[in-house]
């Protein structure tokens, strides 16, 4: 098996390329069977692959070829598999599986059907590169990948100029990002001679000092690319906008896999950020800071996915924050859960869509609970799942989280309360989703039901989600050992009980209604703070004004610019010079004779003359 | 017989008019048939050059140059006449200057 996992990303390529090749011409039903069939193949690869692999759990390397050559810069094209590397691969090609097979009933009214599974195939090729990546220049090359997919997902209906908008945003916002990860590895290649990860983290350990400066800048750079795909704190603004694309893919793209790239690039490259421990602490700053202000900004939105999206920044904070306090085995086992809660979330949403003639208001929405009941427990199980509700996924991933950030020396505490504060708007904010568009009367009336496609996706996430949390990761020999938490009862049990409360609150406000919160929002302070985080706090308007505002009157500025003139002129003048020449070409056959014979004076005068 | 009885300037003056009148008649006729007959007086007249030169300086090489373009002149006029016709056949009429379809 370990010679043939060159497959498990062929496999999703070769498929992508044909529906690219046959654009459309292909049977529906061989148009799904091959777009997620690749994939189902892909997953059966990796499936056996773990199993061997848990028998002889040895990393090993699977060298395929050499990319380049430049000087003493060889990068390979070669796959490296440990047990992350088996983790994440299960992610993708598991849920990625289950959300083709969705697909393949969502998207069933779509003029474009193999266009959507060619880009998908192509995504989750690229994913597969990236986390399998040896070196890398490789994990950039799928990082890369990801990127396009990703931003010709968003945009794939096309026809709609907000769509294109929104895709090209997230292109351009992610690129801020990759450009300074890019600068890293410049850095890394020139300070420790490889980009091949293992040999370049053992380099790394032996020459770096612990908190100088390349590796804090190096580190930082990387971070800087982590940020701009993972949506983190400044680079988040894409994400809500990314929504735009068909729900699918947002559950697999903008919630399960490619956002949380950023994640597995950091615990990769995890003894770097152990030699920077001011950007490692930085890390958990962003995470928490991010969390906070998407939980914020996620509690009035009244988009359905926009929520979905709020809460998917908010749990990669959770990620970003445990990989800062060295939760590292945390932060991936969270990646995991969060994969499996938000797609059930994400397709669980797709569906209401789907039934609800593509309505996305939620306040449109109501008393679904009786009318799509698959829909409702799914949507309950991921949301008790996202909101860290005991013995769910999310419970255990979120619980090992938070105490692992309250053991760190000084600022543990704070991380912790930040984190409390976050699973409480969690729970509110995802409850209050499920009261308003499952209970209550209902305003639109669902015209479809699921299919077995959808519902059997649905029905396995759901498992999931709530078994996710029994899952032991295998990956102690990957990362330090995390000791036991040694944190006292009364802050396990606050941890355990906030978002009870939360929930509590939710149903208190949103479905009794017996606590008002109106007196709050109709006040004047309570309206402005909701237009503020309704906003998302705002900085998508600071960007709008301090960067593509000046931008783009810079390039209007540009437009006349003097240069142009010089290619105006050249043009100007072929065309003159065309239209004189062709004003020669009478058809007259005597002026031909005439002018031919005063051309032969006027060379042999000119002849005699030179002699 | 040694050399030329009439001095060679006299052939090459009757020979240039003779050019000059051809190629006058070439650039203000407008019948096709004029024009050809201008092609042939032109033609004649480089021939008579040639035969000239090869007489004063004794060489063979005029008289041969000379039946060569006979031979040219003999091609050319089937080939002209016979656009000649084409031409009388398309635009039933010979003046070059109503037959001005070739530019567009």
């Amino acid at each position: 098996m370990q010679e043939n996992i060159w497959l498990i990303p062929l496999l999703p390529f070769v498929s992508s390329v044909i529906l690219i090749l046959t654009s459309g011409k292909l049977p529906r039903p061989i148009i799904a069977i091959l777009g997620a069939g690749s994939i189902g193949l892909a997953a059966l690869i990796v499936l056996f692959l773990g199993i061997q692999f848990m028998q002889a759990p040895d990393p090993f390397t699977l060298h395929l070829w050499t990319w380049m050559q430049v000087g003493s810069f060889s990068p390979d094209f070669a796959f490296y598999v440990d047990q992350l590397t088996i983790v994440m691969m299960s992610i993708i090609t598991g849920v990625g599986f289950l959300i083709h097979l969705y697909s393949t009933e969502f998207m069933q009214d779509d003029s474009d059907y193999s266009r959507y599974f060619a880009y998908m195939n192509m995504f989750v090729a690229a994913m597969l590169i990236l986390v399998m990546a040896d070196n890398l220049l490789l994990l950039y090359l799928g990082w890369e990948g990801v990127g396009v997919c990703s931003y010709l997902l968003v945009g794939f209906w096309y026809k709609d100029p907000a769509n294109g908008a929104a895709s090209r945003k997230a292109f351009v916002v992610t690129r801020v990002g990759d450009t300074a990860m890019a600068l890293g590895l410049f850095l890394l290649f020139v300070d420790l001679g490889t980009l091949q990860i293992q040999p370049m983290l053992q380099v790394a350990n032996s020459i770096w000092i612990s908190g100088d400066t390349i590796p804090t800048i190096a580190t930082l750079l990387l971070l800087g690319g982590a940020v701009g795909k993972s949506a983190q704190l400044p680079l988040h603004t894409w994400l809500p906008d990314a929504m735009a694309g068909p729900t699918p893919v947002s559950a697999l793209i903008h919630a399960a896999t490619m956002v949380t790239a950023g994640v597995y690039l950091i615990a990769r490259t995890h003894d770097l950020f152990i030699l920077a421990p001011s950007v490692q602490l930085l890390v958990a700053f962003v995470g928490l800071a991010t969390l906070l202000l998407a939980a914020f900004t996620a509690l009035n939105q009244h988009d359905i996915k926009r929520i979905l999206a709020y809460s998917t920044i908010s749990q990669i904070g959770y990620m970003f924050m445990a990989l800062g306090v060295g939760a590292w085995s945390a932060g991936i086992f969270h990646l995991m859960t969060h994969a499996f809660f938000k797609a059930l979330l994400f397709l669980a949403a797709g569906a209401v869509i789907h039934c609800l003639h593509h309505e996305h208001n939620i306040f449109k929405m109501g008393g679904l609970r009786s009318k799509l009941p698959v829909v409702f427990w799914s949507f309950l199980i991921g949301s008790a799942a996202l909101a860290a509700l005991p013995f769910t996924s999310g419970f255990f991933s979120k619980d090992q989280i938070l105490l692992s950030a309250y053991e760190i020396h000084g600022v543990g505490p704070w991380l912790w309360a930040g984190g409390l504060l976050g699973a409480l708007l969690t729970a509110i904010y995802s409850f209050r989703l499920v009261f308003i568009v499952f209970y209550g009367e209902a305003k639109t009336e669902p015209d479809k039901s699921l299919g077995w496609r959808m519902a059997g996706p649905l029905s396995l996430l759901c498992v999931l989600s709530l078994i996710g949390g029994w899952f032991t990761l295998p990956l102690a020999s990957v990362f330090p050992i995390a000791g036991e938490h040694h944190v006292s009862h009364l802050v396990e049990g606050i941890s355990i009980g906030i978002p009870i409360v939360g929930l509590l609150l939710a149903w208190l406000i949103y479905l009794r209604g017996s606590l008002s919160i109106s007196g709050f929002t109709e006040s004047k302070l309570g309206n402005g703070l909701r237009n503020f985080w309704h906003g998302g706090w705002g900085i998508d308007t600071l960007y709008d004004t301090t960067m593509v505002k000046p931008y783009k009157g810079v390039s209007h500025a540009m437009r006349g610019e003097w240069l142009d003139h010089v290619y105006h002129a050249i043009v100007g003048i072929c065309v003159a010079l065309g239209s004189g020449f062709s004003a020669l070409q009478t058809g007259r056959m005597r002026w031909y004779a005439t002018s031919m014979v005063f051309g032969l004076f006027l060379l042999i005068s000119l002849l005699i003359g030179w002699n | 017989m040694q050399g030329l009885a009439i001095p060679l300037n006299h052939v090459l003056i009757l020979a240039a008019l003779l050019f000059a009148t051809g190629l006058i008649g070439l650039m203000i006729r407008r019948n096709v048939i004029f024009i050809l007959m201008a092609l042939e007086v032109m033609l004649n007249a480089a021939a008579l050059a040639f035969v000239a030169a090869g007489t004063a300086w004794q060489q063979a090489d005029g008289q041969v140059i000379f039946m060569l373009i006979l031979a040219v002149a003999a091609a050319e006029v089937s080939v002209g006449l016979g656009l000649v016709l084409q031409i009388q056949r398309r635009f039933k009429t010979l003046d070059m200057d109503q037959a001005q379809r070739l530019r567009d």
